[in-house]
């Protein structure tokens, strides 16, 4: 089983030299990795993108409207709001914290915005900037709390999910809704801002680029400083299959009215969040409070900061969506953010695979897991199921993710993997 | 028994405590603590559980600060009211239970908090300087990117050494170091204590065992109820002197019991 095939150590690269490592180089040594991880309950975005696969034939069967590109146009645009509130849930997640509040946020900034814009006639811009503001310091106040008063984080927004919808409902005042006019810029973005046909395909080649320039970069490093890296076929391999994959989807969703810039949006934050989970000090602190916040701390972590941040980060994305959320419903009223949007937000980034039990996760488990809760959503509403069966297929399905969470865990535990 | 503070001539101190005090609640944990430790000179702290041994490393390492007394280091005052600061004066620490976030990799654990270039981490640079440092300390670790979970204890008890020396600090501290080791390992350990007395480090080394004391340790600091309680050199002191410096008395459970095996021929005297 062993396949250790060099004799001269001296010209393998240095983090290759170890007599224990079994050859993982090249796309056969990829492979096998793959299988490693997946049978130690490293499982990936795997159970995901299954599920997605079952749940997607299913509903096309079902309705063969489903995989229209019509209708696929409508799910992006749909799982944007929630989406980047799903983005912050992960973030929280990450550090074994929960906010159980972004609905409320979301509904109360979304309150805010109808006021500010319709009854006091601020413009788009100033709104805008109000509704991040206001995020950000709701996420500063749960850090306070949670910091100085010890309160478990489940606590302070389950009081914050309860008060913040009364203020949403005092805000409204008695009518209880407020119309945004179809002129205002946000509501145009929302709506109908899609990306131009030539745009998007100039963007997937962009991406794809950009891999490939990113991808190239690191692995020149690397070997300069005499480490294995990846080859340029597998570079190469890496960064077509990415401009494959995009370029369909947008081929296909072109067929519709296209891709929306508010999608676009989402998409560019979970790069964003993604980035900086990965590659930045903070990033790395998250993940490290996540995993063990008193060895975080000895480290000369911040720790208070991390989880003032994360807070920060949860409620300003959950404003951001509550705001998204408005101008795509050219409304506010007494049912914005409530019902399923919280749970809909959490149950999309556990799905999407990230731990409840943090350090475990990634910006990207925010999209798939909004689009398999989207796609049930979107696919029982075509069969004329109401929301009881959304509900409750919503329901099982996020059962499902969680329990597969924690066997994975336990596979990886016993395989050694945290 | 009178403790006899031995410190070496010529050599500059490092570090020196005087007059240390803390206390839990009702509870005085660390009493009047003197300690120096210079230069290139491996001090072993040894003492009965509850004599105030991990107090003191979290007294030295930030993660507690004392009551009263004062620290000085390098000739300068000091204060450590953070782990942090501690870091940042050159007094790396590491625990017993080693502080490592499992779901990271070897690399993210070595440099973390300290991690090259924040807003875009310069991985290569990272995993470079991690293996040249764990082939100084000739430390057999597969791969640095794999998680922490996945090492054995030795391992995952080098990764935590290998971390302390990022910083270049001046002083070292380990708490029981060999506590969870097979025997190889804990050679292991031992002879990367001496690697960093040869690079001039000063070395704090917390542990129950008395051979590995005797082994690599300049001095032993005795610890007994959260006081001073002796503070010889090696070489001078038998392991029974430091036994009844540890308990407290010459006549102990310890001494009675060879006592007893080296006399059990002869006759007892009334």
């Amino acid at each position: 089983m062993n396949t250790k095939t060099q004799p001269t150590p001296g010209a393998l690269a240095l983090d290759l030299q170890d007599e224990r490592l079994q050859d993982r180089t090249g796309l056969r040594g990829q492979y096998k990795a793959f299988l490693d991880r997946t049978r130690s309950g490293d499982l990936g975005v795997l159970p995901v993108i299954g599920g997605l696969i079952i749940i997607w034939a299913v509903l096309q069967i079902l309705n063969p409207i489903f995989l229209s590109p019509a209708n696929l146009v409508n799910l992006a645009m749909e799982s944007s709001a929630v989406g980047i509130i799903a983005l912050g849930i992960v973030s929280v997640l990450l550090v074994a914290q929960i906010d159980l509040s972004v609905g409320s946020v979301s509904g109360l900034s979304a309150a805010v915005v109808a006021v500010t814009s319709v009854n006091m006639g601020w413009p788009a811009w100033l709104v805008v900037l109000v509704t991040i503001g206001l995020g950000a310091a709701i996420g500063w106040i749960y850090g306070q709390i949670f910091n100085r008063f010890g309160v478990p984080s489940f606590v302070i927004t389950l009081a914050a999910l309860l008060g913040f919808l009364g203020l949403q409902l005092y805000i409204l005042g008695a009518k209880g809704s407020i119309n945004l006019p179809f002129d205002s810029p946000l509501v145009y973005f929302a709506q109908l801002a899609f990306v131009p046909a030539w745009l998007s395909y100039l963007l997937v080649a962009a991406a794809a680029a950009s891999l490939f320039a990113t991808d190239y970069v690191h692995a020149r490093a690397r070997k300069n400083a005499g480490l294995s890296a990846m080859s340029l076929q597998n570079i190469t391999l890496r960064a077509v299959l990415l401009l494959v994959a995009l370029g369909v989807t947008v081929l296909y969703l072109n067929q519709g009215r296209g891709v929306g810039w508010m999608f676009v949006l989402f998409i560019a934050l979970t790069l964003i969040l993604n980035y900086l989970l990965k590659r930045t000090r903070w990033g790395r602190s998250v993940y490290a409070v996540g995993g063990n916040p008193e060895a975080a701390r000895r480290a000369g972590i911040n720790v208070k900061a991390i989880y003032t941040s994360v807070f920060i980060t949860c409620s300003t994305l959950a404003a951001v969506g509550g705001l998204l959320g408005a101008a795509r419903l050219a409304a506010a009223n007494q049912g914005s953010g409530t019902g399923d949007v919280n749970l809909n937000a959490i149950a999309a980034a556990v799905i999407g695979g990230t731990s409840l039990f943090g350090g475990r996760g990634s910006a990207f488990a925010a999209i798939l897991g909004i689009i398999v809760i989207q796609s049930i959503s979107s696919g029982l509403t075509l069969l004329n199921l109401d929301s009881s069966f959304r509900f409750m297929v919503t329901g099982v399905v996020l059962l499902l993710a969680v329990m597969l969470d924690s066997v994975a865990r336990r596979s990886r535990t016993s395989h050694g993997r945290a | 028994m009178s403790p006899q503070p031995t410190t070496p001539a010529g050599t500059p101190q490092l570090l020196s405590l005087r007059g240390i005090n803390k206390s839990f609640g009702a509870v005085a944990a660390l009493m009047d603590i003197e300690l120096d430790v210079a230069e290139g000179e491996v001090v072993a702290i040894v003492g009965d559980n509850g004599a105030g041994k991990s107090t003191l490393v979290k007294v030295l390492s930030g993660v507690h600060s004392a009551d009263s007394g004062t620290i000085t280091f390098e000739g300068q005052e000091v204060s450590i009211p953070s782990p942090a600061a501690a870091q940042h004066l050159g007094i790396a620490t590491v625990f017993q239970d080693l502080a490592l976030c499992d779901n990271l990799t070897v690399v993210d654990n070595l440099f973390l908090g300290q991690e090259l270039s924040p807003l875009r981490l310069n991985e290569v640079d990272m995993e470079v300087r991690s293996w040249e440092l764990l082939k100084q300390l000739s430390a057999k670790i597969p791969s640095v990117r794999t998680q922490i979970a996945s090492l054995s204890g030795g391992q995952r008890q080098t990764v935590a050494i290998a971390r302390s020396l990022l910083g270049d600090p001046k002083i070292v501290i380990l708490d029981e170091p060999t506590a969870a080791l097979g025997v190889a390992q804990t050679a292991e350990v031992l002879n990367l204590v001496e690697r960093l007395r040869e690079r001039g480090h000063g070395v704090i080394m917390i542990s129950h065992n008395m051979a590995d004391v005797q082994a690599v340790a300049d001095r032993i600091v005795v610890l007994r109820l959260g006081r001073n309680n002796g503070d010889f050199r090696v070489g001078e002191v038998s392991t029974e002197e430091i036994i009844a410096a540890i308990t407290g008395a010459s006549d102990n459970v310890v001494s009675r019991r060879s006592a007893a095996s080296s006399t059990s021929q002869e006759t007892p005297t009334p």
